[in-house]
């Protein structure tokens, strides 16, 4: 929506006019990129500073604006892998990624299923069963807390990952079982009407057929689930007690009440171990993340 | 793919009416499978949502504490929660923070997406970098990252102090903290960005030449052209943001703790929730609580639905 063009008008003549646009475009190019970076800075700040911090030494952490810490150390990360309450932090590492993976599995087979069933098949109650599912976009988790706590307590599930981990396996995220149908519903019935000629059952249709198709939104699913899992605080808060079950980010919680901010340091460098898998993820798959949020308002 | 913002913010019901495509009819074993298909979500729906749902109901009538069986008092707790000087402080302080955060996080993300709607080289890079922090916004680290770069002394002091602004740090001042989870979400923009992107980009170009062949100014083309052309894109974000919003728990308990400090300032709604029901256990009041915050959200989603025939425009055949 830039201002120019307007050379053709211009009574010195086109030539003339058109070099000047051509100018006037390139310097408005550069502002615009002066721009965008200056944003840019200003947002990428917080992250550039964790990474710097979690290299200096604890008591300059506070007070320090630079981003290129004046001697830099690894102590910090040296700390941190000694844990706390004697466990690991590798231990903690560990838990956040075998609960972020089983939950990726389950959530990626459950929603894919609910989709296929939702975008492609015709049964009574189907309307019903997805206004439901849609509704439950807009309900908030606290209204389920208290009695699904209760239920686990019972079954002595408390302080085990099954609560945690349940629900991906139930398609509980509507979020995407909701991707899964808007994108199922986009591939052509052709194809699954000539595999059910060549004798294909449901089942093979959707082994064979819906499900190779559908595999950017089962990898935007499996990301999501994944960051979401490894940055979730809420769920193992409620249902985990015992220190060595902790993932990261209640593992971190801990040492901030442990060691009441005296050790700005090694918190730091927990921090960035903490976003390091995020990051990555972020890195190699932007692509799809950008995209799944702008085909679905999954939100980050 | 062919499906976008746009077309999610269609949905709700009446979009299952449509037939898949016109040839789509019911065949014969299709039942069975979509059961079968259903059936864990069928499952999950009945034991961790409805059941819960109801359950939830009841004991919010009740005298609870996990332990015991739960007693029957009537609407007591409900009756409490209006004489819970706490209650009514995260009642207050969740909603100043829906009205601050929601406003100030979509300007931004509205005002960046225009940025980059531009054809620019390098263009992705900027949208991918603008949408990271929203993938690590709501993580227990950057929460902590937060706290330290505004505590203080820490980064954000110093940079106001350096025009004459003494702030004391955020964190400890109670003036300040609410502004500071303000900007911690208004900092989350990436993710309702991303969306009005998409939407900008189906804005026709031919009315944006129109409105400037009539002499309309840049200001009067966001007003005309961009704002009610994208307006189911606003709406969509606008619900979102505010739903979530109401929900803001993590960096909050991080920042503040379960008693909101400093001086309850950052006792949001979910934190004294959490609070109540599984530091003191009692958890019908809590589930009382958890019913009124579905109340509040349900009336906030009514009233933005009344509003949006106002300035809500669907192009094309869908109204």
């Amino acid at each position: 929506m830039s201002s120019s063009g307007q050379g053709a008008t211009n009574p010195a003549g086109i030539g003339a006019g058109r070099r000047r646009a051509g100018r006037r475009r390139r310097w408005g190019s550069i502002g615009w990129h002066l721009a965008a970076l200056a944003l840019l800075a200003v947002i990428l700040y917080p992250v550039a500073w964790v990474v710097s911090a979690s290299f200096t030494p604890s008591a300059s952490i506070i007070g320090d604006l630079e981003l290129l810490p004046r001697d830099p150390t690894t102590d910090n990360y040296r700390r941190a892998a000694e844990g706390m309450a004697g466990i690991s932090v590798w231990r903690f590492f560990w838990n956040s990624t075998v609960l972020a993976v089983l939950a990726v599995v389950g959530t990626v087979a459950s929603s894919a299923l609910a989709g296929y069933a939702f975008a492609r098949l015709r049964f009574r109650g189907r309307s019903t069963m997805f206004v439901l599912m849609i509704s439950t976009l807009l309900l908030p988790f606290h209204v389920l807390i208290v009695p699904q706590y209760a239920v686990f307590q019972n079954l002595g599930l408390v302080d085990t990952y099954a609560p945690l981990l349940l629900g991906k396996f139930l398609a509980a995220e509507a979020f995407f079982v909701f991707l899964m149908v808007q994108f199922m519903r986009n591939i052509p019935n052709e194809l699954d009407e000539s595999a059910r000629i060549d004798g294909a059952g449901q089942w093979g249709t959707f082994w064979h057929i819906i499900l190779p198709l559908s595999r950017p939104a089962m990898i935007t699913t499996a990301i999501f689930t994944f960051i979401w899992t490894w940055n979730d605080f809420l769920g193992p808060l409620i249902y985990l007690s015992t220190p060595d079950k902790y993932p990261l980010p209640l593992a971190l919680q801990l040492y901030i009440d442990q060691t009441t901010l005296s050790d700005y340091g090694a918190l730091m460098a927990m921090s960035m171990l903490a976003l390091l898998p995020v990051i990555g993820f972020f890195l190699f798959f932007q692509r799809f993340l950008v995209e799944g949020v702008s085909t679905s308002g999954l939100k980050g | 793919m062919p499906t976008n913002a746009v077309t999610a913010t269609r949905t709700g019901p009446g979009f299952d009416e449509r037939p898949v495509t016109p040839s789509r009819r019911r065949r014969p074993g299709d039942g069975l499978a979509g059961y079968l298909f259903l059936s864990p979500w069928i499952v999950g729906m009945l034991l961790l949502t409805i059941g819960p749902m109801a359950a939830s109901l009841y004991l919010s009538f009740t005298d609870y504490n996990l332990f015991t069986t739960p007693e029957w008092i009537g609407i007591d707790n409900y009756r409490r929660l209006f004489d819970d000087s706490r209650w009514l402080r995260s009642v207050q302080v969740t909603g100043m923070y829906v009205l601050l955060a929601v406003p100030v996080k979509l300007a931004a993300a509205l005002a960046v997406a225009m940025l980059l709607n531009s054809q620019r080289r390098g263009q992705g890079i900027y949208r991918a970098a603008f949408y990271g922090p929203s993938l690590i916004g709501a993580s227990v680290s950057v929460a902590i990252v937060w706290k330290a770069l505004f505590s203080d002394d820490a980064a954000v002091d110093r940079l106001l102090s350096m025009v004459g602004i003494r702030t004391g740090g955020w964190v400890g001042n109670p003036d300040f903290s609410l502004l500071m989870l303000v900007l911690l979400a208004a900092w989350q923009f990436g993710a309702p960005m991303v969306i009005f992107l998409a939407g900008l980009k189906q804005v026709p170009r031919e009315l944006y030449e129109a409105a400037e062949v009539d002499g309309a100014g840049r200001w009067r083309r966001f007003w005309s052209v961009t704002v009610p052309m994208i307006s189911p894109v606003i709406f969509f974000n606008l619900l979102l943001e505010t739903i979530n919003s109401f929900q803001i728990f993590t960096s909050a308990y991080v920042i503040g703790g379960r008693n909101g400090s400093p001086a309850g300032s950052t006792l949001f709604y979910t934190v004294y929730l959490y609070d109540r029901g599984f530091t003191d256990f009692r958890m019908g009041y809590a589930s009382a609580m958890a019913w009124m915050l579905l109340l509040g959200v349900g009336l906030v989603t009514a009233m933005l639905f009344r509003t949006a025939r106002g300035w809500v425009h669907y192009s094309g055949d869908n109204r």
